[in-house]
């Protein structure tokens, strides 16, 4: 009986988790709490992941309204993969969260930060679930109004300022969004996705339909921080807490990148995004362009959690460039770098959050001989570093041979060999917060460091094993992303 | 502000009015214009009016943060309830026809409880930013 209810059930139960968290005394009960709805969600995105590739896409009806009139929710190829990597990686990053939460925040708000983290949870799952598009509005301010507050709760007084900035950006590009919305339901009175991608067919090059759709990828591209609509993004994951910047970086700009696909693919298709519009160029140069240069501005940064979040920006121009060229292989290269950077961005993160948790600072400085006195945190570090840069037998390698692959397959060699110059600027920011680890003396005034807690470096290994393991192991992400860009482009040729 | 007659006289009689008002709204949701929102930003500006009439630090006597902490959380609750029931009794999530007998009951009986659910959290949720703002910082 339960089987079925499970695509309702993956948003529910942390929806509901949410409230009782406010209810809960100042103890580890709240985290408790939102760690066993994070990990029943993680179960439940799993069985519904092999659920769908062996069986199709399962649908579900809320409040029983069939679908075009009510509410529907569609798991299909590609947002089981994406929920499968949005509740994996969260799954992880709780176990993170107890210790470096309490560090950070004190027990005073800890039971209504868990509180946002859920509704923010809650809320993209909700966003990736969903079959219609005015809920894919509600549930994605639902996320963005909770992740304010998550990055407000940095403990420096400019995360204040950095979560006003993104409160404001965030708020435009969910306007866009709406507006979007707005315009299609005006054009074809249905809200319904795949009853949308029917109507919309008929109306050809109608004005109204290019405005809503130049809304739709614009309100996206900032959801996501595509360059140069990423200006919230560094701030942002900078001030935040370190389990939000982990959290945050694995899951809200890959849901990002999930509408931007789904309105693109799903809801518009391929032939009118790349044939009608070609909007694929466009997209492709946008990345081009911020890969380079967010690559370089992270080199200059002191700070490594605003290099990471520079190099976050970066890493979205290689899923969208692989989006962009439309071809089976090129959009299963974007999934799957969705896939690995979530992986490699949590471990990063988390290695960091780690030296914040001994050093009390992210900056570069801090960092000087902390290569042995936290010889395992460093170790994480690198290893995700060296994942970040694409070296085999890691998973940055898989992204990385596939969109050079989808390059190639469509003859953009001079791009192929541009990213592979893209990789060098990585070797270098990542370097240079290895350089002080390993070859600086600690400060001379510094105090005895020792070693991260387990369970912080439990967390943060996991996540390395895992960029190693789907380095070597690739039937899950490869499969999975190939399967999803099957289904998006079937039947099309660019 | 406290000491002005008229405004606490006045302020007096209307506050039963506007909370009658609100639970109007609330409950004639389902027939006419209305329903959780409104009707809780209403009662939630009774409230407001009481705190800035008579002073915030007698509001809270009378009910303190926690008490609205609790209402916000239960609000959701009882809207995720409903829709609960109407898994637990074979039907989809926030299926009313499962909830009664007859199905046109079953949805006035899950309307009304789930726009209940709303106005308890949106009062709720006013008070406490009310009281976000207003007051004196500790």
């Amino acid at each position: 009986m339960i089987s079925e209810h499970l695509p309702v059930l993956q948003v529910v139960v942390p929806l509901i988790a949410a409230p009782i968290c406010i209810l809960l005394r100042r103890d580890d009960t709240a985290w408790g709490l939102a760690t066993l709805a994070t990990w029943i969600s993680f179960i439940i995105a799993g069985s519904m992941f092999v659920e769908v590739q062996s069986a199709g896409a399962l649908s579900y009806a809320l409040g029983s309204w069939p679908a075009p009139w009510g509410i529907q929710y569609l798991v299909d190829p590609l947002n089981a993969f994406v929920l499968l990597v949005v509740s994996g990686v969260s799954a992880v990053v709780m176990l993170f969260a107890r210790d470096s939460i309490l560090d950070e925040l004190g027990r005073e708000r800890e039971n209504l930060f868990y509180c946002a983290y859920l509704l923010v949870f809650a809320g993209l799952l909700g966003v990736t679930i969903t079959h219609d598009a005015f809920n894919l509005f509600v549930f994605l301010e639902i996320s963005s109004l909770a992740t304010y507050v998550l990055i407000a709760a940095g403990r420096d007084r400019r995360a204040l300022v950095a979560s006003f900035q993104y409160l404001i950006i965030g708020t435009i590009g969910a306007t866009f969004i709406v507006l979007g919305v707005g315009f299609l339901y005006a054009m074809t009175g249905t809200l319904n996705m795949a009853d949308l991608a029917d109507r919309v067919r008929a109306y050809d090059t109608n004005p109204a339909i290019i405005v809503a759709y130049a809304f739709l990828v614009i309100g996206a591209t900032i959801k996501l921080a595509l360059f140069p609509l990423h200006l919230w993004l560094p701030n942002a994951y900078t001030f935040a807490p370190s389990m939000v910047s982990a959290f945050l970086a694995a899951t809200a700009t890959k849901v990002g990148f999930y509408v931007l696909m789904r309105f693109v693919f799903t809801v518009f298709g391929p032939e009118f995004s790349f044939d009608t519009l070609s909007v694929g160029l466009p997209l492709a140069i946008l990345a081009i362009v911020g890969i380079f240069a967010t690559s370089i501005v992270a080199i200059f940064q002191n700070d490594v959690k605003r290099m990471l979040a520079y190099s976050s920006v970066a890493q979205i121009g290689y899923m969208v460039l692989g989006m962009s060229l439309a071809t089976t292989t090129g959009v299963a290269a974007g999934l799957i770098h969705l896939f690995n950077h979530s992986l490699i961005k949590a471990a990063l993160f988390c290695s960091v959050g780690c030296i914040v948790y001994r050093l009390g600072s992210s900056h570069i400085n801090s960092f000087a001989g902390a290569g042995r006195r936290m010889p395992w945190t460093m170790a994480a570090f690198c290893a995700g570093g060296v994942s970040l840069i694409g070296l085999p037998m890691t998973a940055g390698f898989i992204s990385k041979w596939y969109i050079i692959l989808a390059l190639l397959e469509r003859g953009w060699w001079p791009i192929a060999v541009l990213l592979v110059v893209s990789s060098i600027l990585a070797v270098i920011y990542i370097w240079r917060a290895v350089e002080p680890a390993y070859f600086r003396e600690p400060p001379a005034d510094a105090g005895p460091v020792s070693e991260a807690p387990l369970v912080l470096l439990t967390a943060t290994w996991i996540l390395v094993f895992a960029n190693i393991w789907f380095g070597i192991e690739t039937s899950l992400n490869v499969g999975g992303a190939f399967a999803a860009a099957e289904s998006l482009l079937s039947g099309y040729a660019p | 502000m406290t000491d002005d007659v008229v405004l606490r006289v006045l302020a007096k009689q209307m506050i039963p009015f506007i909370l009658l008002f609100a639970l109007y709204v609330q409950f004639h949701g389902d027939y006419g214009p209305g329903g959780g929102f409104q009707a809780g930003v209403l009662f939630g500006a009774g409230f407001m009016l009481y705190g800035m009439v008579f002073g915030v630090t007698t509001l809270e006597r009378l009910f303190p943060g926690g008490a609205f902490r609790i209402g916000i959380a239960a609000g959701v609750l009882l809207y995720s309830a409903v829709g609960i029931a109407g898994v637990l009794l074979s039907g989809n999530f926030l299926d009313y026809n499962v909830l009664a007998a007859d199905p046109k009951a079953g949805q006035h009986m899950g309307i009304i409880v789930v726009e209940f659910g709303i106005g308890v959290t949106v009062a709720a949720v006013m008070i406490a930013a009310f009281y976000a703002f207003a007051r004196p910082k500790a």
